[in-house]
C-alpha cells in the first residue's frame, strides 16, 4: 500500500540538502522495523518518492514523501515509530493511507506556501506592503532567466498565486512542481529589482509552509488516516 | 536549536556544511558542566575519509560510557573553511557541543598515515593551541597521538606531549584517573607529564633526550631521568572477545567513504609479509568469537540502518570461522533484511567465489589480486606467500564464475629487486589475460578480459624486516615504472590490460617521514608554513615545498630514505617494544636475502616476540 508521510525540516537540518536527507531517511525507515518495499533485482532500493526536493538553507513545515509498505499499523503508531529515529530538526507530522491508484507526490504537487522573513539588520528598506502591492498590480512580471546556453524571458506573475505582507514578513503561494515552478526566492529577487534596490538572498530566510495538489488541497489530505 | 560554532553566511558559502554541524544519529551529548574531562579525538583529514575509521568508533564509545568523560569528535576543515577560519579568527570546535577545543582537557590525534603530518599542524593551529608541546601551558590540552605512526613518532615529537603506542582499548582510562587525580592535586604541567609516563604503553617525547653521532645517526636516546621507562611497551587487547565495541555507531549524513557497518573480525595478521607494517606491529593475531561478532554485526545493523556491512581485517581468508560467519551474515542479514555485505581482503579461492556470487553483482564487479611482485622470486624476498599457480587457479575458477575483470596490484622498488622480476609484472599480467582466452569462445562471460595492473613504490617501514633497507631514489622508480610501461606493451595481450602507477613525489616524501627523527619535525613545521596540508589530496600536493623546507632545515632526504643501516645502528624508534623483536626482524631480513620464505604463524611459530601478549594465534589449540 502506499503511504503518504508529511514531515518538517528545521534548525541545524537546513543544512543538509536533499539527497543526503534522503538517505537519512532510508537508514532511519531500516532503523524504525517499518515493512517499507523495496524495488526488484540485484540492489534493491526502497520505494520512495518526494514531492517537491528542498534546497539547502530552507526550512519547512509542509514536506511530504510516498512510501510502499507492506504491512503497515496506524498512522498514529508509523508516526511515533519513525520519530523515534529522528534527530533533532525532523520531525514526522503526519501519515495517511493513499488510494491504490493515486498518482504519487512528485506528478501531483502545483503550488506551495512560502513564508519570507528577513535576518536582522537585513530587513527591506521599503515598505513591503505597499511594495508588493504595487508589485502584483503590474499586468506582467517580466523576468529573464538565464539557462547554460540561452536567455529565456518569461511572465511569472500567473505563477504567483499569493503575495502579501504579514507583520514585516513575506507570504506567498507559488507555482511548484515539475510542470511549473518558482522558486521564492526568484519572486523576491524580482521584487528588489522593481523597487531598484540590490538583492542580496543571504538576507532571507525562506520556511515553505506547506505544499498543495491541485485547487489547494494540501497533499495529505489526498488519503486516509489509518486507525 | 543546538548551537552552532560557524554562522548561517558561512555554513551557506562552504562546500558540505554537514561535515561541521555535528547532529549526526547515534551522536552522544552530554552536559559539559557534568563532567570533569573534556576530550576531542581527532581524525585529521576530512570528515569523509575520518569518520569512515572504525577505531574513533571505538574510543569514542568506550570513553563517553564513563559519566565524568565527555568525548566528542573533530576532522580537518577543508580548504575553503580553513581560510574563512584563520581570516575571521575562529578557534577549531568540537562537533558535538560546538565549543572551541581549546578548552578542551585533551586533544587526541590518530595517525593513520605519514601524509596526514601538516594536517595535524592544521588542527592545532586552528585549535589555537601552540604547534610545539613546549610553548603549551595549563589553559592547553594534552595532546596525544596514536594510530600505526605513532611506532615511530619521533618526527612529531615536538608537536605531541604524550604518544600513545598500541590499541586504544587498553590504558585510556588509566590516564583518564590519572589526569582527574593531578587536577585535583594541583600541580604543573611537567609532574602531569611525568605520572603519564609511568603509564604502559604511554610516550612522552618531552621526558627524553637524543644526541646524534658526527653523521647524523643516533648516538644515544634515553630518559632525562629516573623513574622514566627506558622502553615503552605497545599495549594489546588480549582478549577481542572481552572488550569494547560500538554496538551503536554514529551515523554521517553525507556520503562518507566507509558508509556502512564495519565488523572487525580480528587483528594482526598470521601471513609475516615482510614489506608489511600493519602485520608486524598489529602481532599478535587475535580472532574474535562468531558469537561476539554475531550480535554486534545485528546491534549495528538495528542501530545505524545502514544498508551494508563489511567485514574488516588484514586478511579475512585467515579468520578460521569465516565461512560460518559469512553464511549467518547473508542468510539473517542479507537475505531477510536486505543488506549488501562486502568481504574485502579474501583471497580467490572455491569458496570466496562462491561467496561473492551471492553477495554482489558478478557483472558489474572486478576481482582483486595481490601478488604484490611479479616474479616467484621477489615473492618468497617478500614472504607473499602466493604462488602463480594459485593465482592462475584462482583467475581460472573466477573466469568460470562469470567475471571478466581482475585487478592486480603490486609494488616497484621491492629490496633486491632485478629487471627480470619487474617484467615479470608484464608477464603475469599477460598470462592472466591469455587464460582468459584459453576458454572456448561460447563459454566466456564477456568478449573480452580486463586486467587492471597497478603499482605502488615499496616504501621500507619501521618494525618491519626492510626497516634497514634503503629506499629506491625518485629517478630509480621512474625508471622501473618507465620500464614496465614499455614492457606492458609488449605483452600479446596488451589490448586487455592496463597499468596505472603510483606519484613518485608523494612516494618519496612518505618515506622520508616513516623512517625520520627528530629533526624531521622542523622540515615539517616549515612545510606547514609553507601552506602544506592535505599533502594525500594530490590537488593539494606541493613537493617543491616540501624541497624547500628540507633546504631551509639543512637536512638531506637521502638520509633517512636512502641509506642502508647496519644492525647495531640505533634506529629512531628502537625505544619502542612493539612486540616483534630486533633479533626477529634482522633475521627475517636475512632469511628474505636468502630468498626463503617463513611459515605462517599457524603452521608454525617463528619466535617473533609476541608470545609475551599471552593471547590469539600463538595459544591456538591451547587451554
Amino acid at each position: 500500500m502506499k503511504v503518504r508521510i508529511k514531515f518538517e525540516k528545521s534548525g541545524i537540518m537546513r543544512f543538509i540538502g536533499h539527497l543526503d536527507m534522503m538517505r537519512y531517511f532510508q537508514k532511519a525507515f531500516r532503523r524504525s522495523g517499518i515493512d517499507i518495499q523495496y524495488s526488484q533485482g540485484f540492489s534493491p532500493h526502497q520505494l520512495i518518492s518526494v514531492a517537491a526536493p528542498l534546497g539547502v538553507g530552507l526550512t519547512s513545515t509542509g514536506e511530504y514523501m510516498d512510501i510502499v509498505m507492506g504491512e503497515c499499523p496506524s498512522s498514529k503508531e508509523l508516526v511515533d515509530r519513525m520519530n523515534e529515529q529522528m534527530v533533532e530538526g525532523v520531525r514526522i507530522l503526519s501519515a495517511v493511507a493513499l488510494p491504490d491508484n493515486s498518482k504519487n507526490a512528485m506528478s501531483i504537487v502545483d503550488t506551495a506556501d512560502y513564508r519570507i522573513s528577513f535576518r536582522e539588520n537585513m530587513e527591506p528598506d521599503f515598505d513591503l506592503a505597499e511594495a508588493i502591492e504595487k508589485f502584483m498590480s503590474q499586468s506582467e512580471i517580466m523576468v529573464t532567466k538565464k539557462t547554460k546556453k540561452s536567455e529565456k524571458t518569461m511572465d511569472i506573475k500567473p505563477m504567483i498565486h499569493t503575495l502579501r505582507e504579514e507583520n514585516g514578513t513575506c507570504f506567498m503561494n507559488v507555482a511548484t512542481g515539475s510542470t511549473q515552478n518558482l522558486k521564492p526566492e526568484q519572486v523576491m529577487e524580482t521584487l528588489y529589482k522593481f523597487m531598484d534596490r540590490s538583492f542580496d538572498p543571504f538576507a532571507l530566510c525562506i520556511h515553505r509552509c506547506e505544499t498543495y495538489g491541485a485547487n489547494f488541497t494540501p497533499l495529505e489530505k489526498y488519503g486516509d488516516v489509518m486507525m | 536549536m543546538r548551537k552552532l560554532a560557524l554562522s548561517d553566511d558561512i555554513l551557506l558559502k562552504i562546500e558540505k556544511p554537514a561535515r561541521y554541524l555535528g547532529n549526526e544519529y547515534n551522536a552522544v551529548y552530554k552536559d559539559p558542566a557534568s563532567v570533569d574531562i573534556r576530550f576531542a579525538m581527532c581524525f585529521p583529514d576530512v570528515y569523509e575519509i575520518g569518520m569512515s575509521y572504525l577505531g574513533i568508533q571505538i574510543i569514542y564509545d568506550m570513553l563517553n560510557k564513563r559519566e565524568d568523560v565527555y568525548c566528542e569528535r573533530l576532522y580537518s576543515p577543508w580548504m575553503d573553511l580553513d581560510a574563512v577560519m584563520r581570516e575571521r579568527n575562529i578557534p577549531l570546535f568540537a562537533l558535538e557541543s560546538q565549543d572551541p577545543v581549546k578548552n578542551f582537557d585533551f586533544l587526541a590525534m590518530t595517525l593513520q598515515y605519514e601524509m596526514c603530518y601538516t594536517n595535524v599542524l592544521q588542527i592545532l593551529d586552528l585549535c589555537q593551541i601552540p604547534l610545539k608541546a613546549s610553548e603549551r601551558t595549563l589553559e592547553h590540552p594534552f595532546v596525544i597521538g596514536g594510530g600505526p605512526c605513532a611506532y615511530n613518532p619521533e618526527p612529531l615529537a615536538d608537536f605531541f606531549d604524550i604518544f600513545y603506542i598500541g590499541e586504544g582499548e587498553t590504558v585510556y582510562y588509566e590516564l583518564m584517573d590519572c589526569y582527574k587525580a593531578w587536577k585535583k592535586r594541583g600541580g604543573s604541567r611537567e609532574e602531569f607529564l611525568k605520572e603519564a609516563a609511568k603509564i604502559p604503553g604511554l610516550y612522552v617525547p618531552s621526558l627524553y633526550k637524543v644526541s646524534y653521532l658526527s653523521d647524523g645517526r643516533i648516538a644515544s636516546f634515553e630518559p632525562v631521568e629516573e623513574g622514566i621507562p627506558e622502553k615503552i611497551k605497545k599495549q594489546v587487547v588480549t582478549d577481542l572477545s572481552d572488550t569494547y565495541y560500538p554496538s551503536k555507531p554514529v551515523v554521517p549524513f553525507i556520503k562518507v567513504t566507509q558508509d556502512r557497518v564495519v565488523l572487525e573480525i580480528q587483528r594482526g595478521c598470521i601471513r609475516g609479509c615482510r614489506f608489511c607494517q600493519a602485520g608486524n606491529v598489529y602481532r599478535p593475531n587475535r580472532e574474535r568469537d562468531l558469537e561476539f561478532l554475531k550480535k554486534y554485526a545485528h546491534d549495528m545493523l538495528i542501530s545505524t540502518g545502514h544498508e551494508e556491512i563489511s567485514l574488516s581485517s588484514l586478511s579475512s581468508s585467515d579468520y578460521s570461522k569465516l565461512e560460518e560467519l559469512t553464511t549467518y551474515l547473508i542468510e539473517e542479514f542479507g537475505k531477510k533484511m536486505k543488506v549488501n555485505i562486502s568481504l574485502p581482503s579474501l583471497r580467490i579461492d572455491a569458496f570466496s567465489l562462491d561467496v561473492m556470487s551471492q553477495v554482489q553483482d558478478v557483472k558489474k564487479s572486478s576481482l582483486t589480486f595481490a601478488p604484490e611482485a611479479g616474479s616467484q622470486r621477489m615473492r618468497d624476498v617478500i614472504n607473499k606467500g602466493l604462488t602463480e599457480e594459485d593465482i592462475f587457479s584462482g583467475a581460472m575458477e573466477a573466469f568460470n564464475g562469470g567475471w571478466n575483470r581482475v585487478k592486480l596490484y603490486f609494488m616497484l622498488g621491492l629490496p633486491g629487486e632485478t629487471m627480470e622480476d619487474i617484467e615479470g609484472i608484464a608477464k603475469l599480467s599477460n598470462d592472466i589475460a591469455a587464460l582468459y582466452y584459453t576458454i572456448p569462445k561460447d563459454k566466456r562471460p564477456g568478449a573480452r578480459v580486463d586486467v587492471v595492473s597497478s603499482t605502488s613504490f615499496f616504501v621500507p617501514k619501521p618494525f618491519t624486516p626492510f626497516q634497514w633497507v634503503a629506499q629506491n631514489t625518485t629517478e630509480e622508480f621512474r625508471e622501473k615504472q618507465r620500464f614496465l610501461s614499455h614492457k606492458m606493451k609488449d605483452q600479446l595481450n596488451r589490448k586487455s590490460m592496463r597499468y596505472n602507477w603510483h606519484d613518485f613525489d608523494l612516494t618519496a616524501l612518505e618515506g622520508f617521514l616513516a623512517r625520520g627523527d627528530r629533526k624531521v619535525g622542523e622540515v615539517i613545521l616549515r612545510a606547514y608554513k609553507k601552506g602544506c596540508m592535505f599533502d594525500s589530496w594530490s590537488e593539494y600536493f606541493y613537493y617543491d615545498r616540501w624541497v624547500e623546507a628540507m633546504n631551509e632545515a639543512g637536512i638531506d632526504p637521502a638520509f633517512y630514505t636512502g641509506r642502508v643501516r647496519e644492525y647495531d645502528e640505533i634506529l629512531p624508534w628502537d625505544f619502542i617494544d612493539a612486540g616483534v623483536t630486533k633479533e626477529f626482524l634482522w633475521r627475517e631480513y636475512e632469511q628474505s636475502q636468502k630468498e626463503l620464505v617463513t611459515p605462517n604463524c599457524r603452521m608454525q611459530c617463528s619466535g617473533c616476540g609476541c608470545r609475551v601478549y599471552e593471547g590469539g594465534v600463538c595459544f591456538e589449540g591451547e587451554n
